[in-house]
């Protein structure tokens, strides 16, 4: 209590010519329980209207606030300035577009990248409203939800090695959601269309391995995991013409998905 | 100025809107949906509970059916919903559920055998059916007669909304994201789609549409507490209102929650007190039993909320520079009960208030939490007032809430009524040619562009100052207990604020690109109007009914107030322009007691023989 807080935030606005990139300065005396949600709308209103910067649910839920806090991807709305030094120092999320400040176009990012990897459900079937439904195991249900739940933050991909040297490089959280759908039943597609998606460096073969997508997750989910699961899959389909069914089998250890 | 041409153009791309665009664009119709912030990050995607529908799989939803269903929420109603509707949601959410299943949405399942469940934090065994093994589990929720509530684990809204939002990407449904709609294009008569403000660049975009929806969600933003995501500030209502002839139904139905946390107005789950914790006041005093002997914490959540709020005023609240609050007390359930059974309530406290409720107590006032009254609809979603506008979901009053929602049937309604609604959109259009009139577009933009122009010169409040005096007037005068002399105040402290709102000034003189104050100068005005909106139907309103509490009226008053309110403003008013319609065209279940919640009730007459209908051969009629 009673700390006073220097931010030095970058600033930039694109949109104007005159506009220089620079770290700005403001200070803010410390309250019970702040969170950088609370800050950064209380400089907004009260010093510098012109400050432009994300928030939506503010409760850690809907992804909009990924910011590099101190040199680290997080979301800022569940960042306590009690866990922060005094001086706090805020930039934007690297890789996607700058529109302003701290604010990032994670939405045109993240709708591309959804298009390139097709990320839905792939059936023949029809819906039919006078049937029960198909039935689900809870433990797959469960299985698909734990990797169902990445918000599309965009600190995994900022955090990336890969992603910061090649444009389109599909990242962690996208591998993630194709993992989600590769474990689906109700996905009819095979694991040769999937090495259609994501069997090059652009997909798992761009990764580094540095493992700095699973460190920044705000929603710990296992990124690297995942990027292993889908890796090891797609290679045994680029292989498997020269793998006898018996050994390819014992390796995959996942549905499989060419039947 | 860039003009966009679709068949459909959804203002909002949350649950309720994703849904009716996936409904049009599958019947092959060109779809736009209009969001402030990227589709999956809507405010949708932080309702965690459930849906309700009646699946009946669990054991302890056995036997369960629409029809309980649509009893459960005409009760929750307080009898102020239209039962046509409601029966219309019963029927059609099983439906509903399963059809987001065949989407994608990974529902939790029933698991058979005997498993251990808490009800009033003591743990009792049920034997799940080996029989309905794999198909969707239910759970419980407030006000239900059967475990109905479908559920994700705690994430059901976003497992739904990414469901839908996938699906959109499929049938390449367009998404204009970081789009602001300011004002819709109309001749009085007909809708034409939207004049919205580009927040990248700041520039104007028309958007022609034959049919326009409206699904932009609540408007929690009025008051200084809420749970709602800071773009929940209610811009559908206001640009529907801005037209002088729409009009807004039960706006003055406005639910609160009783533990939202402070300073950030996060909710935690009313299973807190399910499990035993307690209320305390700035003494550490355990206070609710004094006002509710029987219940206590456990009492319905808006007498809770109204007790909480009393307690404070009397000057036992704790001081914060966020306001007063009170305080929850768990830690006597225990670490392992809090990391595990409350283990949501555990991570909030820690990531958001930097208490551990372990050792510690949580900061909780009454929040605004839900806003059952918008925009007018019929039972087809069709807008009262001008041809082509539809609306659906929390922006909506449909009219399925009446004067208080049930926990789960929010949720439930935005897939509901997007399926509903979106083939009424899709047979409208069917039937349907537009004459696109150019002179309401130039009309729309102009008047866009006065209002930014005036912002420019503007030498009075920024727009922050005026935006707090409403949502403080809103907190004091029109929260939770309401009576007419309160009342009275916040109509003239809004129409005060509305007054000034006309030579408001932008602090940051108004930047290229960019803008976050514009966007929230543009919006001041309309907010006031929906506050006073809401303060003058309150006002008006002399009864209590559900979420509307008057002290002064504490009965609910079925002989003279068993009718929705409709709010309209003419240009120019400071006031908006009240009348009244049924709120019900035949009643299924005919006014009586809730069976909690406690009260009065004034009885109305009797309701004539041909006005009450049993739920079946309604149906049946319906469907000849």
């Amino acid at each position: 209590m009673g700390r006073t807080l220097t931010f030095e935030i970058f600033r930039y606005n694109p949109a104007d010519p005159d506009s220089k990139p620079h770290m700005q300065t403001y200070t803010l005396e410390e309250t019970p329980s702040m969170t950088l949600f609370i800050a950064l709308n209380k400089i907004r209103e009260e010093q510098d209207p012109t400050l432009q910067f994300d928030f939506c649910c503010r409760a850690g839920i809907c992804g909009s606030c990924g910011m590099v806090i101190n040199g680290r991807p997080c979301l800022a709305c569940h960042t306590q300035t009690a866990d922060l030094p005094d001086k706090i120092t805020l930039h934007p999320l690297p890789v996607f577009k700058l529109l302003g400040d701290l604010s990032v176009d994670t939405g045109t990012w993240f709708r591309g990248v959804g298009k390139k990897i097709e990320s839905w459900i792939h059936t023949k079937k029809q819906f039919d409203e006078n049937a029960p439904e198909e039935r689900m195991d809870n433990e797959l249900a469960n299985q698909i939800f734990e990797l169902d739940r990445c918000v599309e933050c965009g600190c995994c991909v900022a955090a990336c090695g890969t992603a910061r040297m090649r444009d389109d490089f599909i990242g962690a959280t996208s591998i993630n959601r194709l993992a989600r759908f590769y474990i689906d039943p109700r996905d009819e597609r095979k694991s040769s269309d999937y090495y259609e998606l994501i069997g090059d460096d652009s997909g798992v073969f761009g990764c580094m391995g540095l493992l700095a997508c699973d460190n920044v997750c705000p929603k710990q989910i296992p990124l690297q995991d995942q990027l292993g699961v889908m890796r090891r899959m797609v290679t045994l389909e680029s292989v498997k013409a020269i793998i006898p069914d018996f050994i390819r089998n014992k390796l995959v250890g996942c549905p499989d998905k060419n039947d | 100025m860039r003009i966009h041409y679709c068949d459909v153009l959804s203002v909002g791309a949350g649950l309720a809107g994703e849904r009716v665009a996936v409904e049009a664009a599958q019947a092959g119709y060109n779809v736009i949906c209009l969001s402030i912030v990227p589709p999956r990050r809507s405010h949708s995607s932080a309702a965690q509970g459930g849906m309700q529908a009646a699946l009946g799989n669990s054991i302890m939803g056995d036997g369960d059916s629409p029809e309980i269903h649509f009893n459960d929420t005409v009760k929750g109603s307080d009898w102020g919903c239209d039962q046509e509707v409601a029966r219309i949601f019963a029927e059609q959410a099983p439906i509903a559920m399963r059809e987001m299943a065949f989407m994608g949405v990974p529902w939790n399942r029933v698991v058979p055998g005997e498993h251990t469940y808490y009800k009033g934090g003591k743990p009792f065994q049920a034997t799940e059916k080996k029989e309905n093994e794999g198909l969707i589990h239910s759970r419980a929720f407030g006000g239900t007669a059967k475990w109905r509530t479908c559920y994700t684990s705690d994430g059901t809204g976003h497992a739904v909304l990414f469901t839908l939002d996938n699906r959109m990407l499929q049938l390449g449904v367009q998404v204009h994201d970081r789009m602001q709609a300011e004002a819709l294009i109309h001749d009085g008569e007909r809708c034409m789609g939207v004049i919205a403000r580009n927040l990248r660049t700041g520039e104007l975009e028309a958007y022609i549409a034959n049919a326009t929806l409206i699904a932009t969600g609540g408007f929690g933003r009025l008051y200084r507490a809420t749970t709602n995501a800071v773009i929940c500030d209610g811009g559908g209502q206001i640009i529907a209102q801005d037209t002088g002839v729409v009009p807004l139904g039960n706006m003055e139905a406005v639910q609160f929650h009783p533990t939202g946390t402070v300073p950030t107005d996060i909710l935690v789950t009313e299973g807190c007190r399910g499990d035993g914790g307690t209320l305390l006041d700035v003494n550490e005093y355990r206070f609710m039993p004094d006002y509710e002997p029987e219940k206590a914490e456990l009492a319905s959540r808006d007498v809770v909320s109204r007790r909480m709020t009393e307690h404070m005023r009397k000057g036992f609240g704790v001081k914060s520079p966020y306001g007063d609050h009170l305080w929850l007390d768990i830690r006597h359930l225990g670490e392992k009960h809090i990391t595990t059974n409350l283990r949501e309530v555990y991570d909030i406290c820690r990531h958001f208030l930097g208490v551990n409720p372990i050792h510690q107590l949580i900061p909780v006032r009454p929040t605004q939490h839900y806003s059952m009254g918008g925009v007018r609809v019929n039972k087809d979603g069709h807008a009262y007032g001008l041809k082509g506008l539809f609306a659906a979901g929390e922006a909506a009053c449909w009219d399925m809430h009446g004067f208080n929602r049930l926990g789960g049937n929010s949720l439930a309604e935005t897939v509901v009524a997007g399926r509903v609604v979106g083939k009424k959109v899709v047979e409208f259009l069917q039937g349907d040619s537009m004459t696109f009139k150019a002179d309401a577009m130039q009309d729309a933009l102009k008047g866009v562009e006065q209002r930014i122009e005036s912002l420019k010169k503007g030498t009075g409040d920024d727009c922050y100052t005026l935006r707090n005096e409403m949502q403080d007037a809103m907190m004091e005068y029109v929260g939770i207990f309401r009576n007419g002399k309160d009342l009275q105040k916040g109509v003239d402290t809004l129409q005060e604020i509305l007054e000034r709102t006309k030579n408001m000034r932008l602090a940051g003189k108004g930047q290229r690109g960019q803008d976050a104050e514009m966007a929230m100068a543009l919006r001041v005005p309309g907010m006031v109007r929906l506050a006073l909106t809401i303060a003058y139907g309150a006002l008006k309103r002399t009864e209590s009914r559900g979420a509307h509490a008057r002290e002064d009226y504490p009965e609910r008053n079925d002989r003279d107030w068993l009718k929705r309110t409709l709010a309209t403003w003419k240009p120019g008013d400071t006031l908006p322009t009240l009348s009244y319609e049924e709120a019900t065209p035949f009643f299924i279940l005919p006014p009586g007691d809730r069976g909690y919640g406690g009260g009065k009730i004034i009885d109305g007459p009797d309701i004539p023989a041909e006005k009450l209908v049993p739920f079946a051969e309604k149906k049946e009629a319906q469907g000849a």
